[in-house]
């Protein structure tokens, strides 16, 4: 890129444009939109969040107990008859396929995170191993899961199914919010909280929060080291299995097997932007990440650009505050 | 920083998981507590060749290169992958996979920094080969062999602006930042339109030539050349590598990899030598990516997937960070399994994701692990430490030789 810099002056279109009307046309759509994708983002995000507050590991796999969640959904849906078009159900009937749905995906992917845990992390740290090592077992993990499913359900995206027909709920600023908007925001934040509540309020929270403050110290105290470090990422497993509920609702054909990968970056990313390790912070990050990244996208004129806008904001988090906005870690977080 | 200073952080790194296995070879005296020390199963292969003479050494490099460049020549039928993959461009695509393990080694091997998106890297190489010579790019054009160094600049360039937010912070960021920008790189080329995403740039350029009738020696359908043209590049560059990892800087790559915060309190400027590491690796990623461009002719946006990082690792992974040689084994053998045995090719990732989780639980230094002995003293001294006996010399050589055995304990652990 670098090289060409110079003769490419006349040709200024092909690289980069901005398309500032068109944001401000859809700025409050945007705005919605975007905080839907943010309450995905941020339940994916406190799987990283409290993996790295207990074990200070990156757990590269956890894009893939999220899409793991997305499978589940995906064919418990089709198998009670849900398809590409409006399901002809009562409202009712909808609500439980849908919670029967949100049920086995979160247990779908706890089990993939407990599995994990079990199989790739324990090993490891039985015999105390480099952190590299962990790295690099998570992202072979990932990339085996990953290649699992894509041996099994092949390249294409699964079919796309449509869950309800968004209503419109009411009218802001001009801009329609629909149901399903709705229904994965207030979902979303209802989970958040209840997280929060759990990890302030709770044995088992209390427990989290101090080995991720200091295990050897928590341990002496009689706290279960290894329980709660399975506890953390069936946790994990269980917001992801929610989240993947919420995507396949928002993107129905983002069902693929590849479809975690860049979700999960960007998950992280959001981890980071909140303060990684932090509960509240994943959800700060993941709503500020989806705005950005849904103003980006506008503003930069392709869907693709949500990815790299995430991206970017990594790294300028990294650069100017890589403890994040909240920054306090999971361990001193108040009781 | 003087020679002994090198060695220190290491022992101060692996001082405690020492103990134990200090005791123990203090038992074993001299030579057969080093013994101790090798990497079990190819304790064997590396005392032998410690055992051979400079000159012997030396004879036996000359014939394994020699073998190694008429390699496309012989066509040795167990080996060939033919009649499914024309053995030239075989042994190309080893040797260029053989060229990124040996970048990619110096990042996670020596500095122990992991890079999961070093396909970025390669894929600015590529890039940068193919826009300053193809004709369908609108830049000014350059001779091939002038875009390898500006390749290798543009993408050491990319590897400190993206070093430098990172390093500053623990190991773990960096993996995931380069992960993410091994994805980015392959959508700016999608979204950007200058850099024609799926129509990418044909006819790139390759190194000047003719046979007598004409044709370009550097031709696309074969191998040969291409294939002795990175080989010569491989030996080059592993001779550079083998000398930086010799030097100080090498030692203070190894000691941030063993311990980074008692590298930092023994003074080596961590920050620093881990951009030098990402920088030098992402360089020789660039470099790959040019000689990549050339040789296939043609670069758009579908050869540079995040996935193909994945494979780049376990190719250093597969053998032995941290060991050049390895990586050298490691890399054409991850190119060379899928190409021999078509059969399982299409299985390829998932073959090397599980090696990756198996090797890290059983096996975590790799096919040849790396050399943790004395880096700084070279094989001289190593032997002047062995032939020694009784307590004076144990106490003398103790912070050095424990280090080392402790990582070697640790590795032995996990073997």
């Amino acid at each position: 890129m670098l090289p060409s810099l110079v003769p490419l002056l006349p040709t200024e279109n092909d690289w980069i444009t901005f398309d500032i009307p068109s944001l401000a046309e859809n700025f409050w759509s945007a705005t919605f939109d975007g905080l839907t994708f943010g309450a995905i983002y941020a339940l994916v995000a406190l799987g990283y969040t409290l993996v790295y507050g207990v074990l200070n590991l990156i757990n590269f796999a956890h894009s893939e107990v999220f899409i793991v969640g997305c499978y589940a959904v995906f064919f418990t849906l089709s198998t009670l008859g849900f398809g590409p078009s409006v399901p002809r159900l009562d409202i009712w009937s909808i609500i439980l396929n849908l919670l029967l749905a949100l049920i086995l995906a979160m247990v779908a992917s706890a089990a993939t995170a407990f599995l994990l845990e079990r199989i790739a992390y324990k090993p490891l740290r039985q015999r105390n191993a480099p952190r590299l090592v962990f790295l690099i077992t998570a992202i072979g993990a990932s990339f085996t899961i990953q290649y699992l499913i894509y041996l099994w359900r092949g390249p294409s995206p699964e079919l796309a199914l449509t869950m309800f027909r968004p209503l419109p709920i009411f009218d802001v600023f001009g801009t329609i919010i629909d149901s399903q908007q709705l229904v994965i925001i207030i979902a979303a934040v209802i989970m958040m909280v209840g997280i929060d509540r759990f990890i302030s309020k709770s044995r088992t929270g209390r427990g989290i929060r101090a080995v991720a403050q200091d295990p050897d110290t928590a341990t002496l105290m009689g706290v279960n080291k290894e329980r709660i470090i399975i506890t953390t990422f069936v946790i994990g497993g269980l917001l992801a299995g929610a989240a993947a509920l919420f995507y396949v609702m928002k993107i129905p054909s983002g069902v693929q097997y590849n479809g975690g990968f860049i979700l999960g970056i960007k998950a992280f990313a959001a981890a980071v932007l909140g303060g990684i390790g932090n509960v509240r912070g994943a959800l700060l990050g993941g709503l500020l990440l989806g705005l950005i990244g849904n103003y980006g996208q506008i503003l930069l004129g392709n869907s693709q650009w949500t990815d790299v806008v995430a991206f970017v904001v990594l790294v300028l988090v990294l650069l100017l505050r890589p403890e994040g906005i909240l920054g306090t870690s999971l361990g001193r977080s108040k009781a | 920083m003087s020679m002994t200073d090198g060695p220190t952080p290491l022992e101060t790194a692996a001082a405690e998981q020492a103990a134990e296995e200090r005791e123990a070879s203090a038992k074993a005296a001299g030579k057969s507590a080093l013994r101790q020390r090798e990497g079990r199963k190819t304790g064997y292969f590396s005392d032998r060749w410690n055992a051979l003479s400079r000159q012997q050494q030396w004879a036996f490099l000359v014939i394994v290169v020699v073998l190694a460049y008429l390699l496309p020549l012989i066509n040795p039928p167990i080996i060939t992958t033919e009649p499914g993959n024309n053995f030239a461009l075989a042994c190309f695509d080893m040797a260029r996979f053989a060229l990124i393990a040996v970048g990619l080694n110096v990042v996670v091997g020596y500095a122990g920094l992991l890079d999961l998106g070093y396909v970025a890297f390669f894929a600015v190489g590529s890039y940068c080969a193919a826009m300053l010579t193809s004709p369908d790019s609108p830049f000014l054009h350059i001779p091939y062999l002038w875009t390898i160094p500006v390749a290798m600049a543009v993408t050491m360039f990319f590897g400190v602006v993206l070093g430098v937010p990172t390093l500053r912070l623990r190991g773990d960021y960096l993996a995931i930042v380069t992960l993410g920008f091994g994805e980015i790189v392959r959508i700016l080329a999608t979204i950007i339109p200058a850099m024609k995403g799926q129509v990418g740039f044909q006819n790139v350029g390759h190194p000047p030539g003719t046979e007598p009738n004409g044709a370009p020696i550097f031709s696309n359908s074969n191998g040969v050349p291409w294939y002795w043209l990175t080989l010569t590049i491989i030996i080059i560059i592993t001779l550079l590598v083998g000398n930086l990892e010799r030097s100080r800087v090498g030692r203070a790559w190894i000691a941030i990899r063993e311990d980074e915060d008692a590298a930092e309190i023994m003074g080596v400027p961590t920050f620093k030598y881990k951009v030098w590491a990402f920088a030098i690796g992402a360089a020789i990623g660039g470099l790959s990516g040019a000689l990549f461009a050339g040789q296939v002719g043609f670069v758009n946006n579908q050869k540079f997937d995040v996935t193909t990082s994945i494979l780049f690792l376990a190719a250093v992974v597969l053998g032995g960070a941290g060991n050049k040689v390895g990586a050298i084994l490691g890399g054409a053998l991850v190119s060379y399994i899928p190409l021999r045995f078509t059969a399982i090719a299409e299985y390829k990732y998932l073959i090397f994701g599980i090696a990756l989780v198996l090797i890290m639980i059983f096996r975590s230094q790799g096919l040849l692990p790396a050399r943790q002995r004395l880096l700084a003293y070279g094989r001289t001294a190593l032997n002047k430490v062995i032939s020694r006996d009784g307590m004076e010399a144990k106490d003398k050589d103790k912070p050095a030789a424990g280090s080392d055995a402790g990582a070697a304990a640790q590795r032995g652990a996990e073997a």
